[in-house]
């Protein structure tokens, strides 16, 4: 296997053999078939020179950079960022040294240059309301760039739980207007990568995926990959069998939190969260949230941060029950009102009694 | 409304009407019915052995002499499937945590297995109850709208709860949501209908017993 790309990790002392085995990893991550890794591989290293590589373009919106974040720790010294090798990234606010009209220039001249080709990722939600004034980018309002760039993208990929659900900007009451790429854009193939934020390999997965096969991945209704958000974390969680045997943790610091039983108690959303946390981890494998000891707060799913508090177990009420003592109050005054209005009707057939005599029977 | 925002609103609004239309219910019906009293009875007692309220309430909870051979599903599929309700409502740990929420009370639960293995069992025999009910010509000429309605509205919550535990036909979220709002339904039929003997069983074989006691009959 020769091409561009081999002969860059090489220079950077990452072997052919490390680099199969990543990319057999990736495809068996996604549930591909054995082959699909070596396929994989191959139009990596066949990806043609650095002029042209498949053009990526990056927008972030009504965002806070923790998925760009997200992405770059791990590029460096994992294998993910190698990715970005075989990719040509032409505008990215955060990672790009130009700024200004420059990086406005950039923009313009990726969209010419590979019109309908390009891959379009978008972080953040879109502000709606004052007709998009909360979040402009070069004196354009998100609205207008998003509608901009879209017309020209092949596939968009919406990036983090804002851009694929409108996220923590939407949350009630939601004062931005904000929506989610899908709410905007009807005609482009979307994947959703939610998450706050999402699991790096999941995005590399997904590029990956669409390099080799010029295709996404398949999703479910939500737009996700199945191969990442096909399962619960609570499916897929190594404290499920406490849960099964009934052991929790009724709080952070007692015997159960101690032993890593099950924190379902402490409002973990595990068991509605669809999420490779618990296979894939974070931080190069090396813990996921529940691993460290708090519940999963659900944030690859839509709206979750009006899912009725974190700390809630999800079988408890989302908000307190305003109406019940009220209910009560007033199911008793019925309860009463009903048992007076009995005692008087009976009272008055006692006194409307007539004592009936043999005379009255011969009348 | 996405599923995450019908989950949500059967755990927040949801259950907030239905709790209270359960509470206003049940409170006012059995404050009626308590409120109603009886004729205090002047005649002298007639004291027999066996005959009181509480011998009336235990002995109803046996089978009458022979009639558990005449009709061995309403006994054995009945009993099965009450006290398999009671085990899967009151023993599954997210059960007992949401009435720890809204009582402040809480106890042990059962291995989340040995609840899915009662909930099939009680499943079971609430569909023998039902084919029992449909088959035999004198169950099916009493039966009214009220019998079917209720056993559909004992019958969801546990049929969706198994259902989501098991991941099964919906995704768990929505079938999570479902299984909520079936007990909501549930909660708000329950004391307008004959569901309401989960209160009052108890209370009017006592009442049957101390009136019939009186008499000297042993009922």
């Amino acid at each position: 296997m020769h091409g561009p790309l081999i002969e860059t990790l090489a220079r950077q002392g990452v072997t052919r053999r490390t680099f199969m085995k990543y990319c057999a990893t990736l495809a068996s991550m996604m549930a591909l078939p054995p082959a699909a890794g070596r396929a994989m591989a191959e139009a990596m290293a066949a990806a043609p020179s650095a002029s042209k590589r498949p053009s990526v373009i990056w927008l972030p919106f009504q965002e806070c950079t923790g998925c760009t974040e997200s992405i770059t720790r791990s590029h460096s010294p994992t294998l993910e960022g190698l990715i970005f090798d075989v990719i040509s990234l032409d505008y990215q606010e955060t990672l790009m040294a130009a700024a200004g009209h420059q990086a406005e220039e950039a923009l313009h001249a990726a969209m010419k240059a590979n019109e309908g080709k390009y891959l379009l990722i978008v972080d953040g939600s879109i502000p709606l309301a004052l007709d998009g004034a909360y979040s402009c980018i070069g004196g354009k309002s998100n609205l207008e760039t998003l509608k901009e760039v879209a017309k020209g993208a092949a596939a968009i990929v919406a990036m983090g739980s804002c851009a694929a659900y409108g996220g923590l900007p939407r949350a009630n009451p939601n004062p931005t207007g904000a929506v989610s790429v899908a709410d905007v854009i009807k005609d482009k193939p979307i994947i959703n990568i939610p998450g706050c934020p999402p699991i790096p390999v999941v995005m590399t997965g997904v590029l990956a995926h669409f390099l080799t096969f010029g295709s996404l991945p398949e999703l479910d209704k939500l737009g996700r990959p199945k191969a990442f958000y096909g399962e619960t974390i609570h499916d897929r969680c190594y404290r499920r069998p406490f849960y099964d045997q009934g052991k929790f943790a009724k709080t952070f610091d007692d015997e159960g939190a101690r032993n890593g039983w099950c924190l379902f108690e402490l409002g973990c959303k595990g068991p509605i969260t669809h999420n490779a946390c618990a296979t894939v981890k974070w931080n190069g494998g090396t813990s996921w949230p529940v691993e460290s000891g708090h519940g999963c707060l659900g944030c690859s799913e839509p709206d979750f941060w009006d899912g009725g508090g974190f700390y809630k177990a999800l079988s408890m009420p989302a908000n307190p029950l305003k109406m019940a003592a009220g209910a009560a109050v007033a199911g008793l005054a019925a309860g009463a009102a009903v048992s007076i209005v009995n005692r008087g009707k009976k009272s008055s057939a006692r006194a409307a009694h007539e004592t009936t005599t043999l005379a009255d029977l011969e009348k | 409304m996405n599923e995450m925002q019908f989950l949500t609103w059967v755990r927040g609004q949801g259950l907030d009407l239905a709790v209270s239309i359960f509470l206003l219910g049940v409170l006012w019906r059995l404050l009626e019915i308590y409120g109603l009293g009886r004729k205090k009875d002047l005649t002298a007692p007639r004291h027999t052995p066996g005959a009181s309220g509480w011998h009336t309430v235990f002995r109803r909870s046996l089978p009458a002499e022979g009639m558990l051979k005449k009709s061995p599903v309403t006994y054995i599929a009945g009993y099965t499937f009450h006290i398999g309700l009671g085990g899967v409502v009151f023993l599954f740990a997210p059960h007992i945590k949401l009435i720890q929420s809204l009582t402040g009370l809480h106890w042990p639960g059962l291995p989340s297995q040995f609840v899915d293995l009662i909930a099939i069992v009680t499943i079971a025999a609430m569909v023998v109850v039902l084919v029992d009910r449909i088959s035999k010509p004198v169950k099916r000429f009493l039966s009214t709208f009220e019998d079917w309605f209720t056993w559909l509205v004992t019958f969801l919550p546990l049929l969706t709860g198994w259902l989501a535990v098991r991941h099964l036909l919906l995704p768990y979220t929505s079938m999570l949501a479902v299984h909520i709002l079936s007990v909501e339904i549930l909660l708000i039929v329950l004391p307008f209908t004959k569901l309401f003997h989960a209160f009052t069983v108890f209370g009017s074989r006592w009442y049957n017993g101390t009136v019939n006691g009186h008499k000297g009959v042993v009922v």
